[in-house]
C-alpha cells in the first residue's frame, strides 16, 4: 500500500448450513450428487408448491448469531426479485430489513475487532455449467442447469468496512470461518463452495470519507483472498493518483492472471424489489430455542485460543502459530501433549506445520498425536520420521505403534549412528577441522549429511552428542 | 343429480360411480363446445377412478363423503399428470408431477376429478374472458359471461356438467362467477384450504373454495378439502370445521349488518336483492341493522396495487427455462423476454407491469407500501363492526353477469366488479354467495355474507336460512 | 392524472422481462396511469402511524423438522424441460452474471 492511503475492506461471507434437508424442502442437502436427482416441486419452483421453513437451519443461524455476539431477533422473509436462470423463482427468498441476526462483532487475534451488521437465512440457487467457446462464462454458446443446489440453506455474514488490509481480511475470514466450524454450522470448505466470501474494497485518505468501492468475486481460498484484495487496492490507489476515478462495478478475481477485472458495471442500483415473502410466516426464534442452541455451543476459537495461551505461559509462540491450531480446531492435540510433559513449543510446531493445512487432523487422534510427540521427545524418532507419521496417521488413522512399525522406523543404535558420523566426517575433512576450531553453525552441515546418509533415521540431537564426543 | 345424492347412492351400492362420471361426461360432451367451460377432460383417468370406487364399494369399503361425485377443478390445481395451463399460452402442455393437497383430500373423500376448467388466465379477470383459450359463455345466457375468474368452474356446475367444483378467490373470483351463474360459492377463511398446489395469483389473497348448486353440497365440499397442511405454512393449525352439522342453525338471536358500502353504486335489482335477503334473515329472527364501514371503499385501490404486486413476482418463474413455453432467441435474457412476450396475455402484462411499478425503487412507499397500511385500517374497520354484529350482509357483485366483450377493453370497469368482493379477500376472512333475486334481465343475482376469520359454521347456517327463503323473495 | 410516463412504463417492461411494441407501450401507459389514479384516494390519505399489514393472518412462527423425503426423479423433473441435455436443463448463452 502506497504511503498516505487506507484502503477500506468489508467481507460478505455465504456459508452453507450443515442440515440434512434444503432450506424450504426436504430435498438432501448434499455435495456431488448426479445433477437435478436433489430437486422436488418447492426447490424447482414449480407452480403451487410452497416454502416450508427447516427449523434446523434456523438453529445454526442462531447458532452463528450467538457466536458472533449478535442480537438473535424476530425476523422476516423477503422475496428478492431479479431474473437468473440459476434461480428457479426468478427471486430469492432471503431476509432484508429484518434479518434474524444483527449488530454482533468477531474480535480478531490481532486485537482488532471486526463488526458484524448481519448474520441472514437466504437460500442458494442452481448452478450452471457454461459450454462452447472457452468454457467461460462471456463466450459460452449455452449452458446447462442443475437445480440440486437450488433451497440449500444459507446464512451470509456481512461485516463492517472495519478491515483495514490485505492481510486482515485473510485473519477475519479465517477466523470467521473457524467459528463457523465450531458452531457446527459449517464444513468451512472453500473449495467445495460451501464458504463464499465477497470483498467489498475502497481507498481514500485516511480521515476522509468513504471512496467508491468495488466488489470483488471469485474468491475461492484465503490466499486468493489476500491477493485480490491487494491487487484491488493498489488498482484503485494508481487510478486516483492518476487522477482517474473508480467506478462503483462488480470484479472478478482472476487467480492464474494475479488481477481482477470489469465483471459488471453499476450503472444503477440494482432494483430487487423486495417485499414480504406472503407464503412464509415471520421467524421468531423461540427463548427455548435460543437456550437450546446456547446451551449446545462448544467453546469458540477466541476463548480456545485464550485457553491455549494461559497455558503455554511463557513459551513462544507467534500470532500465526497459534492462529493456525486455534482455527484448524487442534487446541486439543497441543493441550494434550503439554499435559504429558511435552515441550510446548514441539506441541505447536508439530500441529501447526504438519496438520494446519486444508486435511487438518484428519483420522489422528489426541492419543497417537501424544504419543508420537513423546516418542521424537525421547529421541526414539528423528524429526523427519515424526513428521512422517504425523503425515500417515492423518490420512489413515491407526495407532502411533502400527504406523510407526508400518515405515519400520527403528532407533538406530548409538554405534550404528557413531559410524555414519564417523564416515561423513572422513569425507568432509576441511568442514571438520573448521568445526573443531569452533565454527558451531557448521554442526547443521554435518546433521544434514547424516541424514542424508541414513534417509532422515538419525536423530538430530544424537548427531550433534556424536560431534561433540569427536571434537 | 345433487351431489349429496350420488355419494349416498354410490356409498349404498345402489349407484355406480362409473355411471355418475358417464353422466358428467355426457353433460360435458352435449354442451362443452357451445360453453367452453372444460379446458381438458380427463375421460380415461375419470373413468378408472369411478371403477376403482365401485371396486371399493364392492368390497364392502366406504370411499369416503364424496364417493364417486364428479368434480371439476379450476385450471389453476394441479394434478399430477393432468395439463394445467392456468389458462394461459404460457403453460400450455404442462403436467404437473404432483398434485394440490385439495386435488388429493377430493380424491382421499371418493370424488372424481373429470377435467379442468376454464378460467381468466392466471385468474386475472372478472369474467373468464381474458383465457388463452377463449371465453366461457354462462350456461343461463349464453351471451353473457359467466363472471370470472372461476368462471369455468361456475358454468360447470350451471350447466349441470358436475354438481360440484372447485374455484379459488382471490378478489372475489369464486363468489361473483356464482352470483352470475346462480350458485353458490364460498370463499373460506384465508388458510382454512391449503394453497400448496394451487398456481398462486397473490400469495396473501388467494383461497381455493367450491361451487355448488346448494348451501349443503358447498359445505360438504369444503368440510372435505379444509384442514391443516403441513406443506402451507401459512395453512391454520387446526382440523376442519364441522359445517354439515350447523346447516340447520338458523339465525334466531344472530345479529347481522347491512353494508352500506357493499350495496352502494349497485344496480337497483341488486339493491333490492340484497334488501329482500336481510328482511329473510329478520324472519328468520335474526336482528339486522344498518352499518356504514367506510373504509372499505378503499378496498379496490389497495387491492389493485397489492395483487398485481405479489403477481409480478409469483409470475417471474415463466421464463422458458424449466417448465412451459420457450421461445427461442440468442441468450437467456432475450429468451426470456420473447418467452413471456410471447406466452402473456395484455391483462396479465398489464398487472405485472402494474405490480412491477408498485414494488420498485422511489415508488414502493407510496403505493404498495402504502396499500399495506390500508390493508390495515380495513382489518380494523372490520374489527369494529364485528364488535356490533356477528355477520354482514352486502351484494356480491354489482350487476347481473353483463355481456360478453362488453368490458374488455376497459379494464378500470373490469376491476369495478369485483368492488364488493374484495375486502374480504385483504381482510383474510370468510364470505359465502348465496343466489337470490333477479336482474332486470331475469338474470340470477347473489348476495353476500361475511363474517371474521374461521365464521364459515357461522356463514352456512346463515346461507341456509337464505337458501330457504330465496323462493319467496 | 397520474404522472405515470411511457419511459418509465418501458423501464418497468424491462424489469418484468416483457418486450411492448409502440402501440402497446401507449395503451398501457393510459391503462396504468388510470389504474394508478384510481389509488390516488389512498395516496392522500396519512398513514403515518397505521402498521403494514403485509398478511391476514398471524400464525407465529412456522417450521419444519430438519428431515430429507423423496424429490422427484429426474425423468420426471427433465421430462416438462423445454430443452436438456446431459441430465440438466439447457439454455442458450448467459451474458450477464448474476447479481
Ligand atoms: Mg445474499
Ligand atoms: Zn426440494
Amino acid at each position: 500500500m502506497r504511503d498516505g492511503w487506507e484502503m477500506v475492506i468489508g467481507l460478505e461471507v455465504h456459508t452453507e448450513l450443515l442440515t440434512a434437508s434444503k432450506l424450504f424442502c426436504g430435498c438432501a442437502n448434499a455435495f456431488g450428487a448426479e445433477p437435478n436427482t436433489q430437486v422436488c416441486p418447492v426447490c424447482l419452483g414449480l407452480p403451487g408448491s410452497l416454502p416450508v421453513l427447516n427449523e434446523r437451519a434456523v438453529e445454526l443461524a442462531v447458532a452463528i448469531g450467538l457466536a458472533l455476539h449478535c442480537t438473535v431477533a424476530p425476523s422476516t422473509f423477503h422475496r428478492k426479485n431479479y431474473f437468473y436462470p440459476d434461480m428457479p423463482k426468478d427471486f430469492q427468498i432471503s431476509q432484508y430489513d429484518l434479518p434474524i441476526n444483527a449488530g454482533g462483532y468477531l474480535d480478531l487475534s490481532d486485537g482488532t475487532r471486526v463488526t458484524i451488521e448481519r448474520a441472514h437465512l437466504e437460500e442458494d440457487t442452481g448452478k450452471s455449467t457454461h459450454l462452447g467457446g472457452t468454457g467461460r462464462l462471456h463466450d459460452a454458446e449455452r449452458s446447462l442447469v442443475d437445480y440440486n443446489r437450488a433451497g440449500v440453506p444459507l446464512v451470509e455474514i456481512v461485516s463492517g468496512p472495519d478491515i483495514r488490509s490485505p492481510e486482515q481480511a485473510r485473519r477475519y475470514a479465517a477466523e470467521l470461518r473457524a467459528v463457523l466450524v465450531a458452531t457446527g454450522a459449517s464444513d468451512g470448505r472453500m473449495e467445495e463452495g460451501s464458504m463464499r466470501v465477497d470483498a467489498n474494497v475502497s481507498v481514500r485518505r485516511p480521515g476522509e470519507p468513504l471512496g467508491t468501492r468495488c466488489e470483488i468475486k471469485n474468491l475461492n481460498s484465503l490466499r486468493s483472498l489476500q491477493r485480490a484484495v491487494a491487487y484491488e487496492a493498489d488498482r484503485q490507489v494508481a487510478l486516483l493518483e492518476d487522477g482517474g476515478r473508480v467506478r462503483q462495478e462488480t470484479r472478478h478475481w482472476d487467480d492464474g492472471l494475479g488481477q481482477t477485472s470489469t465483471m459488471r458495471v453499476k450503472e444503477e442500483a440494482e432494483d430487487y424489489r423486495y417485499f414480504r415473502e406472503p407464503d412464509l410466516t415471520e421467524l421468531v426464534p423461540s427463548e427455548a430455542m435460543v437456550a437450546r442452541v446456547r446451551a449446545a455451543l462448544g467453546p469458540m476459537p477466541a476463548e480456545r485460543r485464550a485457553a491455549l495461551t494461559a497455558l503455554l505461559g511463557d513459551a513462544e509462540a507467534t500470532g500465526d502459530v497459534l492462529d493456525t491450531v486455534i482455527q484448524g480446531g487442534l487446541d486439543a492435540f497441543v493441550r494434550a501433549a503439554i499435559e504429558e510433559g511435552i515441550d510446548a513449543g514441539l506441541a505447536l510446531a508439530r500441529a501447526a506445520n504438519e496438520l494446519g493445512d486444508a486435511q487438518g487432523a484428519g483420522r489422528l487422534d489426541v492419543p497417537a498425536f501424544v504419543e508420537v510427540l513423546a516418542r521424537e521427545s525421547a529421541g526414539r524418532l528423528s524429526a523427519t520420521q515424526a513428521k512422517t507419521v504425523l503425515g500417515d496417521l492423518a490420512r489413515a488413522g491407526g495407532t502411533a505403534d502400527d504406523a510407526i512399525a508400518a515405515r519400520g522406523f527403528v532407533p538406530m543404535s548409538s554405534e550404528a549412528l557413531g559410524a555414519v558420523v564417523a564416515t561423513v566426517i572422513g569425507e568432509h575433512p576441511g568442514e571438520w577441522s573448521r568445526y573443531v576450531a569452533g565454527e558451531d553453525k557448521l554442526a547443521q552441515f554435518f546433521i544434514g549429511h547424516v541424514m542424508k546418509a541414513t534417509h532422515g533415521q538419525a536423530n538430530g540431537q544424537a548427531v550433534v552428542a556424536e560431534l561433540e564426543t569427536r571434537r | 343429480m345433487n351431489a349429496l345424492e350420488i355419494a349416498a347412492d354410490v356409498r349404498a351400492g345402489e349407484l355406480s360411480a362409473v355411471a355418475a362420471v358417464d353422466d358428467a361426461l355426457e353433460a360435458i360432451a352435449r354442451r362443452n363446445e357451445e360453453l367452453n367451460v372444460f379446458v381438458h377432460v380427463d375421460r380415461e383417468g375419470a373413468r378408472a377412478r369411478a371403477a376403482e370406487i365401485d371396486e371399493r364399494v364392492a368390497r364392502g369399503e366406504d370411499p369416503g363423503p364424496l364417493a364417486g361425485v364428479p368434480v371439476g377443478l379450476k385450471d389453476n390445481l394441479c394434478q399430477t399428470g393432468v395439463p394445467t395451463t392456468c389458462g394461459s399460452r404460457i403453460l400450455a402442455g404442462w403436467r404437473p408431477p404432483y398434485s394440490a393437497t385439495a386435488v388429493e383430500r377430493l380424491l382421499g373423500a371418493g370424488a372424481i376429478p373429470v377435467g379442468k376448467t376454464n378460467m381468466d388466465e392466471f385468474a386475472m379477470g372478472s369474467s373468464t374472458e381474458t383465457s388463452a383459450y377463449g371465453p366461457t359463455r354462462n350456461p343461463v345466457a349464453p351471451d353473457r359471461v359467466p363472471g370470472g375468474s372461476s368462471g369455468g368452474s361456475a358454468a360447470a356446475v350451471a350447466a349441470a356438467m358436475v354438481p360440484v367444483a372447485l374455484g379459488s378467490d382471490t378478489g372475489g373470483s369464486i363468489r361473483q362467477p356464482a352470483a352470475l351463474c346462480g350458485l353458490v360459492g364460498i370463499k373460506p377463511t384465508y388458510g382454512l384450504v391449503s394453497r400448496y398446489g394451487l398456481v398462486a395469483f397473490a400469495s396473501s389473497l388467494d383461497q381455493i373454495g367450491p361451487l355448488a348448486r346448494t348451501v349443503a353440497e358447498a359445505a360438504t365440499c369444503l368440510e372435505v378439502i379444509a384442514g391443516h397442511d403441513p406443506r402451507d405454512s401459512t395453512s391454520l393449525p387446526e382440523p376442519a370445521p364441522d359445517l354439515r352439522g350447523h346447516l340447520d342453525d338458523g339465525v334466531a338471536g344472530r345479529r347481522v349488518g347491512l353494508i352500506r358500502e357493499l350495496v352502494e353504486g349497485a344496480d337497483p335489482e341488486v339493491v333490492a336483492a340484497t334488501r329482500a335477503a336481510a328482511d329473510a334473515l329478520s324472519a328468520a329472527g335474526a336482528r339486522v341493522i344498518e352499518l356504514s364501514i367506510p373504509e372499505l371503499r378503499l378496498g379496490l385501490s389497495a387491492y389493485y396495487l397489492i395483487a398485481p404486486a405479489e403477481a409480478s413476482s409469483n409470475l417471474a418463474r415463466y421464463d422458458g427455462v424449466r417448465y412451459g413455453l420457450r421461445v427461442d432467441a440468442d441468450d437467456v435474457t432475450a429468451m426470456n423476454v420473447a418467452t413471456r412476450t410471447a406466452g402473456f396475455g395484455a391483462e396479465v402484462k398489464r398487472r405485472i407491469m402494474l405490480g412491477t411499478y408498485a414494488l420498485s425503487a422511489g415508488y414502493y412507499d407510496a403505493y404498495y407500501g402504502q396499500a399495506l397500511k390500508v390493508r390495515t385500517v380495513m382489518i380494523e374497520a372490520f374489527a369494529r363492526a364485528y364488535e356490533q354484529v356477528d355477520t354482514l350482509l352486502g351484494a356480491t357483485a354489482p350487476t347481473e353477469a353483463f355481456a360478453l366483450g362488453a368490458k374488455v377493453a376497459d379494464p378500470m370497469a373490469m376491476y369495478l366488479s369485483d368492488v364488493f368482493t374484495i375486502p374480504t379477500n385483504l381482510s383474510g376472512h370468510a364470505a359465502i354467495s348465496v343466489p337470490f333475486g333477479r336482474g332486470a334481465t331475469g338474470l340470477p343475482l347473489g348476495v353476500q355474507l361475511l363474517g371474521p376469520a374461521r365464521s364459515e359454521t357461522r356463514l352456512v347456517s346463515a346461507a341456509a336460512v337464505l337458501e330457504a327463503g330465496r323462493e319467496e323473495a | 392524472m397520474s404522472d405515470l410516463t411511457r419511459d418509465e412504463v418501458a423501464h418497468v417492461a424491462h424489469l418484468a422481462r416483457l418486450r411492448l411494441s409502440d402501440e402497446e407501450l401507449d395503451r398501457f401507459t393510459g391503462q396504468l396511469a388510470q389504474v394508478l389514479d384510481h389509488a390516488n384516494d389512498l395516496r392522500a390519505l396519512d398513514l403515518s402511524n397505521v402498521a403494514p399489514t403485509a398478511h391476514p393472518v398471524d400464525l407465529g412462527t412456522v417450521l419444519r423438522r430438519d428431515e430429507v423425503s423423496a424429490g422427484l426423479g429426474r425423468d420426471a423433473v427433465l421430462a416438462s424441460a423445454p430443452a436438456a441435455e446431459d441430465g440438466r436443463f439447457a439454455v442458450p448463452r448467459v451474458l450477464g452474471d448474476e447479481p
